[in-house]
């Protein structure tokens, strides 16, 4: 416990200090970059991992929430009407996702979240008159919460910190209470807690808005970084890549998705820049994780981590028994 | 009213050569339970290999058939690899295989990309069949009635196969229930090779075949995923006369949407698909719920 306050406390001191340890803005935007998809993931960690509803199509609901931002700005709308509302539409949208998926489950429910997905996208691709199609829409200006301006990359960078912190005590808080402990139940064992008096259902729906309000918060986070929104957001790559997100990190855990975020964020940014072949190279990693740590780098890790302490923990009871 | 002609031909050729790469996608969904996000890059790899050998990049400018035949070949071994070397250690495990199958995507479309660069590769027509059919006024490309010829001729082989022979049998009886096929002395895992290579080959041979109407680009992989998909998903899993169907209903949805709606072109598309799950989640034509 002691161990993992420290652990804890050096985390928080090392995100807070980024601007100041990290060499130059670019990585401070990379830094940004992980925090933003780290709600995102940590919002489909609410269903993939927590409630074992594997959706494709989350990058649909992200893009909701970014188109929203963009259109009520365009149209002339305040910041913090554009963001309540952004939130608003973005849990609605999920609501409607939860009604017509949620009839199935497993993959059934990979492939219903997958077309509402390629709906959204469709739609935001082809409907030019609402979405500005290819050429997207752009956003002019960032908020100023009590009068701090966002538009430096450090100021934003804090502001993302500060929703990401928020995100993660949310599903800290959420996975002890009693609604995270039935929606794991529900992923184990559906039958059995229905036996027992829960309704499956609507406790998946409510995962599903928790889930959708945080891709929606990270859906604004992003739209304001880029301060651009076009349909590639909403693309199916997109939505693999935030489940890539998830699972590599280890899903149905606090911090995977966050690892997960980081891995995917960092290989398409920092060390794109160095290897021509980017793209194989995620690939290559996806594939050796699901051959050496099938249930994700955090749990793996921690995996291996218990195999060695009790390696040595193993060597010292013989001698203890041979002292005496 | 010839225009409609014309897009109903277009129409069915395209359904053709869905079914070509649904049919395996669908075996394979229904026998092992593995969403097998690689087909798109299957169909693709296929066709760069086919194009490869009949543009003569090799050196050897190799017969339009046989260059599909080898294709299919490669194609079907690379299945049979994947399969034999990563599914194989993931049953029942549905987010592991969905990771290791979009990391293999991501792969294969960055290798065809490193391989054969960014251009598009356009593959002639195969010798014989570039000329138009004459019906009074109407003209049809050959080539587009070949791929319809070829899809019904497949699709019959292949009705033949699972209905008429013992492997036939005994891939039924995995799909329907592989416990007990496991228990009555079927070899389920051998079969899962046998099929998954069966089922890469012929995504490979559509992407070779659809070559000369589609051409070979960056991207094909995930042009063509999705209406595997949608297909398996309207047809049901599993099953062949499904896939049949749900190709030719996508491929008129395809053809006609775009032609007719282009700003909805792709809501017509997933929204057919959306309202068969609601009502009949186990498709048109599946026995049991994915």
């Amino acid at each position: 416990m002691n161990a993992r306050t420290i652990s804890l406390a050096i985390a928080f001191l090392l995100l807070a200090t980024v601007p100041v340890w990290i060499p130059g803005i670019y990585y401070v935007n990379v830094a940004s970059q992980v925090l933003i998809y780290a709600v995102f993931a940590l919002g489909l960690n609410i269903l993939a991992g927590y409630g074992g509803l594997v959706s494709l199509g989350h990058a649909g609901l992200f893009g909701i929430s970014c188109y929203a931002t963009g259109y009520l700005l365009q149209a002339g709308f305040g910041h913090s009407f554009a963001i309540i509302a952004a939130l608003v539409a973005g849990v609605a949208a999920t609501a409607v996702f939860a009604v017509l998926s949620l009839r199935s489950s497993g993959i059934g429910f990979i492939m219903i979240t997958l077309a509402l997905g390629q709906i959204l996208w469709g739609l935001a691709y082809r409907w030019i008159s609402l979405t500005g199609g290819d050429n997207g829409i752009n956003i002019k200006t960032r908020p100023q919460p009590f009068g701090y301006s966002l538009a430096d990359a450090n100021h934003f960078y804090y502001a993302t910190l500060i929703v990401f912190l928020i995100a993660i005590v949310m599903v800290t808080i959420f996975a002890r209470s009693p609604l995270g402990a039935a929606l794991m139940g529900t992923r184990d064992q559906p039958r059995r807690m229905n036996a027992l008096g829960y309704h499956v259902l609507a406790i998946r729906f409510w995962a599903c808005l928790f889930s959708g309000l945080l891709t929606a918060g990270s859906g604004i986070l992003f739209v304001y970084y880029t301060q651009f929104i076009s349909p590639q957001t909403l693309s199916l790559t997109s939505s693999a890549e935030v489940l890539l997100m998830v699972i590599s990190g280890g899903a149905g855990t606090l911090l995977g998705p966050v690892v997960g975020a980081a891995l995917v964020v960092i290989v398409k940014t920092v060390v794109s820049g160095f290897i021509e072949r980017w793209n194989f190279l995620l690939g290559a990693i996806f594939v050796a994780i699901v051959i050496l740590m099938p249930e994700g780098l955090v749990p793996g890790s921690a995996r291996l981590w218990r195999l060695a302490t009790r390696r040595r923990g193993q060597k010292t009871p013989p001698v203890k028994e041979t002292a005496p | 009213m010839s225009f409609y002609l014309v897009l109903t031909v277009n129409s069915i050729t395209f359904g053709g050569l869905l079914f070509l790469l649904s049919a395996g996608f669908s075996l394979i969904f229904g026998l092992m339970r593995i969403p097998n996000l690689t087909h798109g890059s299957l169909f693709m790899i296929g066709a760069y290999v086919g194009a490869t050998l009949v543009i003569g990049l090799v050196g050897y400018k190799f017969n339009f058939w046989l260059a599909a035949l080898l294709a299919t070949l490669v194609v079907a071994f690379v299945g049979a690899l994947t399969e034999r070397l990563l599914l194989r250690r993931l049953p029942g495990n549905e987010m592991a295989q969905v990771l290791v199958t979009l990391g293999l995507s991501f792969m294969a479309a960055d290798f065809c990309l490193m391989v054969w660069g960014g251009d598009p590769l356009s593959v002639p027509t195969p010798a014989g069949l570039g000329g138009f059919a004459r019906l009074g006024v109407m003209v049809f490309p050959l080539y587009r009635l070949a791929i319809i010829a070829i899809a019904v001729v497949i699709a019959v082989a292949l009705w033949l196969l699972l209905d008429r022979t013992r492997i036939g049998a005994m891939i039924r009886a995995g799909v329907d229930d592989p416990d007990m096929a496991r228990v009555v002395g079927i070899r389920v895992s051998q079969l899962f090779t046998l099929v998954f290579a069966l089922g890469a080959g012929l995504a490979g041979f559509a992407g070779i075949i659809g070559g000369p109407i589609l051409s070979v680009y960056p991207g094909l992989d995930q042009d063509m995923l999705p209406l595997a998909l949608v297909v398996v998903i309207l047809g049901g899993s599993g099953s062949l006369l499904g896939s049949f169907v749900g190709s030719l209903i996508v491929g008129f949805i395809y053809n006609f949407g775009q032609a007719l709606l282009p700003e909805l072109a792709y809501f017509v598309l997933f929204l057919p698909m959306l309202l068969v799950l609601l009502m009949r989640p186990q498709g048109l034509f599946g026995r049991h719920v994915p």
